[in-house]
């Protein structure tokens, strides 16, 4: 099976207070920022990984694996980090951030994957900076594939893929035949939620992504790793979303201390008004 | 209350990442990772059971952290840059967690991928990078400890084979190691015949006792090698090395990695204490806003600054022109001596609470008791350093 996934690098959540917005408020300070895989990403690379290797092998890969981002050049860290935890090979395809929307991304993935012709693409069901949740669903649409969002679990049958989403008050299962597009929820990585057609049933990952081999890591930089440019992509770059302001989350006010039972329930009652 | 303004981290007032290659980078945030993930959740727990995580093993292999430095024989081929940063994450977990890795790579296998046949190498190498075999040091003994010339293991010359007797004391792995390096003087001879066995279990009279009630390295396992007219066969001795150069140039690698380990330690410390200082509140304001405890928290971040700018520098020698020993006793004494120093603050800075092991500072504390005094004691690395600059040996 061929698996193609796109990454997007993000502001670390884990140092959100670095996140800086200018004074006119026109957009997000990128200067300085620690970018990190957007973790819904790293969880989709982790199925793709799954699903094409027996469990019990990691290094064999039944398949391809192929991981594609958009960005400038430094955008290659996310993939060589990508390509030395299991990936076969990478695309960049060459543009800024600031240029992009759902739309102009989910256009130029459409036409890398009339050339690359996977089975699947597995990717994160959003990104953790915009959180728009948007490209998957696109993406199926001009594509004309079945697609199944916010997958928590993904079991591969011949010419399939059955997946069970987490939805209010249950668990829907779908099977999905291929080609299709697949996007992943943070239950994926779960020890028994990704099975291919190789992996014993009673196989069980460690929970969480896998850490990538230290000899992988200084192989990474041998694997394959093309640009391709945006403009021959998508020809029409035009944006459909303008992003108009930016706001930080207000400061946090601190904490009061009360006496007693009492007087927290009169405040509940009468400030905070919950009662 | 007015927000205080996000502190600025260790890593940005070192600042070595511009420093480091991508490759090496990755190494560090993947080890970092792993043990934030894999050991953390159970450091305190394994520490007070005195229990070894030994389920993790074959993640340290797969992750090529088994004699990572080491080239070839399915070994991972890092830089000392990538190797020190790797130990480093992993003593921030846990001493013993890094003193496994340690002794497996700089200690077992060290010797035999410098010393040993290529039929050794061949032989036990793979298979200990791939923690199907595990091994241990056996240098130290009862009564010889920084004074290793004076060792009365032996192994008599019969036949095609040697007959080992003797014992080796405070072993690392050894109640769950499948084989041991160990040194010994050769029939009469005196410090110049010392040669090294490759002894594996299963040879008749080669038992490791475990060594208990440690109040230090309570997850890593320590025993003693004890010899008894144990038969090894002439191709198990290491064949190109002789003398007490062999055992120390296994110590010099294994120093190295502890220069950077103690750096591990040090940071976990550093971080428990200024996480405490900055939520623990007395006389109305948190104790991060003292003068006293600033002080503290100054000098903790200068040592460790400075030493980890010393173990780069040092690194990176090692892998152009090289380093000599006395560079690495310098990194090594400083290092640990200044890593304890400041898990012993940091104990204090957590009043009663750092004496919980909920924090984990007195864990790192205890611990770096033992890493003060093995791989060479404090002292010896004086006497090292003082012999080096005046001339004059003062053992």
């Amino acid at each position: 099976m061929k698996i193609l996934v796109p990454l997007k690098r993000v502001a670390d959540p884990d140092n959100a207070n670095k996140v800086k917005i200018p004074a006119a408020g026109d957009k997000i300070e990128t200067t300085g920022l620690e970018w990190k895989p957007n973790p819904f990403d790293e969880y989709a690379l982790e199925a793709a990984l799954r699903l094409t290797e027996n469990g019990q092998t990691p290094k064999v890969r039944a398949g391809e694996v192929v991981v594609v981002t958009f960005g400038p050049k430094e955008t290659e860290q996310t993939l060589r980090a990508a390509l030395a935890t299991g990936a076969d090979r990478a695309i960049r395809i060459d543009t800024t951030d600031d240029k992009l929307d759902g739309d102009l991304v989910a256009r130029a993935l459409a036409a890398l994957i009339e050339k690359e012709k996977p089975d699947v693409v597995v990717m994160g069901k959003q990104a953790v900076d915009g959180d728009s949740n948007q490209v998957g669903q696109i993406l199926a649409e001009l594509l004309d594939w079945p697609m199944a969002t916010f997958a928590a679990t993904i079991k591969e049958e011949a010419g399939a893929l059955v997946v069970s989403r987490e939805v209010d008050g249950g668990v829907a299962t779908m099977r999905v035949k291929l080609p299709a597009i697949v996007t992943v929820d943070l239950r994926i990585v779960a020890p028994t939620s990704v099975y291919s057609t190789k992996t014993a049933a009673t196989f069980k990952y460690n929970d969480g992504v896998r850490f990538a081999a230290l000899p992988a890591i200084m192989a990474a930089k041998k694997k394959l790793l093309v640009e391709i440019k945006l403009a021959d992509l998508a020809a029409d770059q035009a944006l459909k979303v303008e992003y108009k302001a930016f706001q930080a989350p207000p400061a946090r006010k601190a904490g009061i201390k009360v006496k007693d039972v009492t007087e927290l329930v009169t405040r509940l009652k009468n400030e905070a008004k919950v009662l | 209350m007015a927000t205080t303004p996000e502190p600025l981290s260790l890593d940005s007032l070192i600042s070595i990442d511009a420093l480091l290659t991508d490759e090496e980078r990755m190494i560090r945030d993947t080890v970092r990772r792993f043990v934030r993930e894999r050991y953390l959740p159970r450091a305190a727990e394994l520490f007070a059971k005195e229990q070894f995580a030994t389920d993790l093993i074959p993640e340290l292999a797969a992750m090529g952290l088994l004699g990572g430095s080491l080239t070839g024989y399915g070994c991972a081929g890092m830089n000392s840059v990538a190797y020190g940063l790797a130990v480093q994450e992993l003593e921030y977990g846990d001493s013993g967690l890094r003193s496994f890795v340690s002794v497996q790579g700089s200690l077992a296998m060290w010797p035999i991928w410098k010393y040993g046949s290529e039929e050794q190498k061949q032989r036990f190498l793979p298979k200990m990078a791939a923690a199907e075999i595990i091994g241990c040091f056996g240098l130290t003994e009862p009564d010889s400890g920084s004074d290793p010339g004076s060792m009365t293991t032996r192994a008599r010359t019969d036949g095609d084979h040697y007959v080992l007797n003797g014992t080796k004391m405070w072993i690392t792995s050894a109640p769950v190691a499948h084989l041991a390096v160990v040194w010994a003087k050769v029939d009469d001879g005196g410090p110049e015949s010392i040669r090294g066995f490759i002894v594996e279990r299963g040879m008749p009279g080669f038992e490791t006792p475990t060594i208990h009630g440690k109040m230090s390295l309570r997850a890593s396992p320590t025993g003693e090698i004890v010899l008894t007219d144990v038969r090894v066969p002439k191709a198990s001795m290491l064949p190109n090395v002789m003398g007490l150069k062999g055992p120390l140039g296994c110590l010099t690698q294994a120093r190295f990695g502890i220069s950077w380990g103690a750096l591990g330690a040090a940071r976990a410390c550093y971080d428990a204490a200024l996480a405490y200082a900055r939520t623990r509140v007395q006389f109305d304001k948190p104790i991060a806003s003292k003068q006293l405890i600033q002080e503290q928290l100054v000098e903790m971040a200068m040592e460790i600054a400075k030493g980890q700018i010393m173990a780069l520098h040092y690194g990176r020698l090692k892998d152009t022109s090289g380093i000599s020993p006395i560079q690495v006793s310098l990194c090594k004494k400083n290092n640990v001596a200044w890593a304890l120093k400041i898990a012993r603050t940091a104990r204090g800075i957590l009043g009663g609470n750092g004496i919980l092991l909920d924090y984990p500072v007195v864990r790192h504390m205890l611990n770096l008791e033992s890493v003060y005094t093995y791989e060479g004691t404090n002292e010896v690395h004086t006497l090292i350093l003082g012999n080096a600059l005046t001339g004059h040996n003062a053992f």
